[in-house]
C-alpha cells in the first residue's frame, strides 16, 4: 500500500516536471536540434547574452516586476490598514469583494478590458500611442494588489488591538505609532505580499500581452520567438526564469514559515 | 493625603450606537490616590478609563486634568499611562527596548534612558532579563515589564486596566501587594478597574462602585462594606442578606416579622427600606434564644468556616458560622443592632439578597469570565 502511494505521488511529480526537465536538459544540447541531444554546451546561453532584444525585454521585465511589486505592496498595506479600520461589516464584505475581483476574474478578461480602457482614456487625452510601459505597470499593479491585501490582512488581524493605543498612550502621534509598531508586526506579510507580487508580474503572459504596446516583456518576446522557430535559445531563456521562481518560491515559504513558527510561539 | 483633585470628571455622558455606556456620570479624583473602579461587564469602568487616557471622548461633559479642560487633547500628549488588559507589549521588541519606548519617542538621550530602564527593571525586579524576548517571559513577568514601560513615562496618573485578571491566584495576590507598594514608593494617582472586588477592597484608598453606566457609591473600603448606599452594592460587595423591612422609628426596624434595636435614624416613620445583615454578623442560638427562628436547608463547608442556608418564613438567610449544624435543623437567629444596617429604597431593592437559588455550583458558573466591555 504504501509503496503504492509513493509510487503515485512518483508519476505525479514524473508527469509535472518533466517538460520542465526534458526543457533544461535540452537547453544544454550543442546543436539545434530540439529532439536529439548532440552534446553539452552552453552556447544557447551566450547567444541569449548577446541577443539585445532578448536582454531588452529582460529589462522590461524586471522594471515592470519590481515598480509593481513595490507600487502594489506600498498601496496594498495602506488598503488593507483602511479596510481593517471600516466598522460597517457590510461596507466589509463590499470592499473585499471588489478587491478580489482582479485575482478570481480570467486574465484574458482584464487584460482586455483594461486594454480598452487604456486606449479610450489615451485617445481622451489625445495620445497617438496610448500602450506602453506606463499602460503595462498599471495592469500589473492592479492584478497584484489583491494578493498583497490577502498577506497583509491576516496579519493585521493577529495584531494586538491595543497595541497602537499602547504607543498611543506613550506619546507615539497616530503616524509614528504605524510606523514603530503595526509595521514591524505585519513586516512579514508585507514581506510575503511582495513576493508573490514580484514573482506574478514577472511570468504574466495574457494581460501584459494587451496593455504593454511597445514595451515588450519577456512572456511576450517568449511567444513571439515562437511563432517563428523554437530554437533553443528559448529553452535557457525559459530554463533561466524557472529558476528564478524557483528560488523565489522558496524563499517566500521560509519566510512565511517561520512567521508561522513565530506565532505559534506567541500563543503559548 | 492631599486633598487636590489632579482628575475631575463632570457630567459625563457616553453612548455607542445608540445605547448608554455612561451616564451623566460625574467624579473628582484626589492627587496621589490608589482609587478603584469596581462593577460587573458592561458597568461603563473601562470606558471610564478610557476617556482618562483620551482614547475616547465623551458625548457630553468635561474631562478635567489639574484643573484644565483635556478633551480633544490626544491621548499621546496627556500625562497619564495606560496598562493594558493582555499588556500590549510590543513583541518585536525586548524587554529593554519595551520599556525605553516612551523614553526613545521623547528623544531622550541614551545615556539617561539607559539609567532610567535600569532603574525601572529594578523597581520591578526585572533587572537582568533586558536582553530577553518578550515570547520568552511568563504572564508574570510580561506584566512587570508593562509596569515598567508605563511608569517609565513618569505619568502623573497610572491608568490600570483590569491588569491582573490574566495571572492566576497566587501571583494576583502576590501583585496586588506589589502595585500597592510602587504605587506608595512612586506617590503618584493610580486608577485602577476591575471587577474582582477582594482587589478592589486590598488595593484602594477609595473605591467607586459601578453600575449599568452610573457611579452606585463612592468610599473607602470600609465604607462600601459596612455602609452600602443600595441593594446592588451591598450584593457586589460580599455576601449580603437584603430584606423587605419598616423603620418604625429612629434605631427601631422591623422585618421577617420581628422588631430590631439598630443604629440608623433619619428615616420617615414607617418608611419601606431594605436590610442588609451581613452572613458573618448572624449568630446561631438554640431556638427559644433566637430573635428569629428558621429551618436550616443546606450546608456547605468551606474551610475556614461553614456556609449554611436558614430558611425564616420563606426567605433563604446565608449564615456564616464556625459550629456545625445540620440540614432540617431548628435553629434561632441572633443578630446585633450593630450588624443591621437600613438602605433606602431604589431600583434595586427586591433583586438581590435572597438565597433561594442558591447553590455553589451556579454562584462559579456565573463568575464573571472577564471579557472586555
Amino acid at each position: 500500500m504504501k509503496a503504492l502511494s509513493r509510487l503515485y505521488i512518483a508519476l505525479i511529480l514524473f508527469f509535472l516536471y518533466a517538460p520542465v526537465l526534458v526543457m533544461i536538459f535540452f537547453s544544454f544540447n550543442s546543436s539545434s536540434s530540439v529532439w536529439v541531444f548532440e552534446g553539452f554546451s552552453l552556447d544557447w546561453y551566450l547567444s541569449l547574452i548577446s541577443n539585445s532584444t532578448m536582454l531588452g525585454a529582460l529589462k522590461h521585465t524586471l522594471v515592470i516586476a519590481v515598480l509593481s511589486a513595490v507600487i502594489s505592496t506600498v498601496l496594498g498595506t495602506a488598503a488593507a490598514v483602511g479596510i481593517m479600520a471600516i466598522r460597517s461589516k457590510l461596507a466589509n464584505k463590499l470592499i473585499m469583494a471588489t478587491t478580489n475581483i482582479p485575482m478570481m476574474n480570467a486574465d484574458i478578461v482584464t487584460g482586455i478590458s483594461l486594454m480598452f480602457l487604456f486606449v479610450f482614456v489615451g485617445k481622451l487625452i489625445g495620445l497617438s500611442e496610448s500602450l506602453g510601459f506606463v499602460t503595462v505597470l498599471i495592469a500589473h499593479i492592479t492584478f497584484n494588489l489583491p494578493y498583497v491585501i490577502l498577506s497583509v490582512l491576516p496579519k493585521l488581524k493577529q495584531t494586538d488591538a491595543n497595541l497602537h493605543e499602547a504607543a498611543l498612550d506613550l506619546g507615539c502621534t497616530p503616524v509614528k505609532a504605524f510606523f514603530k509598531v503595526i509595521l514591524p508586526s505585519i513586516s512579514t506579510g508585507i514581506a510575503t505580499g511582495m513576493i508573490m507580487a514580484f514573482t506574478l508580474s514577472l511570468d504574466d503572459f495574457v494581460i501584459s500581452y494587451f496593455t504593454c504596446g511597445d514595451y515588450q516583456t519577456l512572456p511576450i518576446i517568449i511567444y513571439n520567438m515562437t511563432k517563428k522557430s523554437v530554437t533553443p535559445d528559448t529553452y535557457a531563456l525559459s530554463t533561466l526564469i524557472f529558476i528564478v521562481i524557483f528560488l523565489l518560491l522558496i524563499f517566500y515559504n521560509m519566510v512565511s514559515s517561520k512567521a508561522e513558527r513565530k506565532a505559534a510561539k506567541r500563543r503559548f | 493625603m492631599q486633598t487636590e483633585n489632579i482628575v475631575q470628571l463632570k457630567d459625563i455622558s457616553v453612548t455607542f450606537d445608540g445605547e448608554t455606556v455612561l451616564d451623566n456620570l460625574s467624579l473628582d479624583i484626589k492627587d496621589k490616590e490608589f482609587i478603584t473602579f469596581l462593577g460587573p461587564s458592561g458597568c461603563g469602568k473601562t470606558t471610564t478609563l478610557r476617556l482618562i487616557a483620551g482614547f475616547l471622548e465623551p458625548d457630553t461633559g468635561d474631562v478635567i486634568f489639574e484643573g484644565k479642560k483635556i478633551n480633544g487633547v490626544p491621548a499621546y500628549k496627556r500625562q497619564v499611562n495606560t496598562i493594558f488588559q493582555r499588556y500590549a507589549l510590543f513583541p518585536h521588541l525586548n524587554v529593554y527596548e519595551n520599556v525605553a519606548f516612551g523614553l526613545r519617542v521623547k528623544k531622550l538621550p541614551n545615556d539617561q534612558i539607559k539609567e532610567k530602564v535600569t532603574e525601572m527593571l529594578k523597581l520591578v525586579n526585572l533587572s537582568g532579563l533586558e536582553k530577553r524576548s518578550i515570547d520568552t517571559l511568563s504572564g508574570g513577568q510580561q506584566q512587570r515589564v508593562a509596569i515598567a514601560r508605563a511608569i517609565a513615562n513618569h505619568p502623573k496618573v497610572l491608568l490600570l486596566d483590569e491588569p491582573l485578571a490574566a495571572l492566576d491566584l497566587k501571583l494576583r495576590k502576590d501583585m496586588q501587594k506589589e502595585l500597592k507598594k510602587i504605587q506608595e514608593q512612586l506617590g503618584i494617582t493610580f486608577i485602577f478597574v476591575t471587577h474582582d472586588q477582594e482587589e478592589a477592597l486590598t488595593m484602594s484608598d477609595r473605591v467607586v462602585v459601578m453600575d449599568g453606566g452610573k457611579i452606585q457609591q463612592v468610599g473607602t473600603p470600609q465604607d462600601i462594606y459596612n455602609e452600602p448606599q443600595n441593594a446592588f452594592v451591598a450584593d457586589f460587595i460580599g455576601e449580603s442578606n437584603i430584606v423587605d423591612g419598616v423603620m418604625l422609628k429612629d434605631y427601631y426596624v422591623e422585618f421577617s416579622g420581628a422588631k430590631f434595636d439598630c443604629l440608623d435614624k433619619g428615616f420617615e416613620m414607617n418608611e419601606l427600606v431594605d436590610v442588609v445583615v451581613r452572613p458573618e454578623d448572624v449568630d446561631i442560638v438554640p431556638v427559644d434564644k433566637g430573635m428569629l427562628t428558621g429551618v436550616v436547608t443546606s450546608v456547605s463547608f468551606l474551610g475556614v468556616h461553614y456556609e449554611i442556608i436558614v430558611d425564616i418564613g420563606g426567605f433563604k438567610w446565608m449564615i456564616q458560622t464556625t459550629d456545625e449544624h445540620f440540614v432540617d435543623d431548628k435553629v434561632g437567629l441572633y443578630i446585633e443592632p450593630d450588624a443591621i444596617h437600613i438602605m433606602k429604597k431604589s431600583e434595586y431593592s427586591g433583586l438581590y439578597g435572597d438565597y433561594s437559588s442558591y447553590s455553589e455550583e451556579i454562584d462559579h458558573l456565573s463568575d464573571p469570565e472577564e471579557v472586555a466591555e
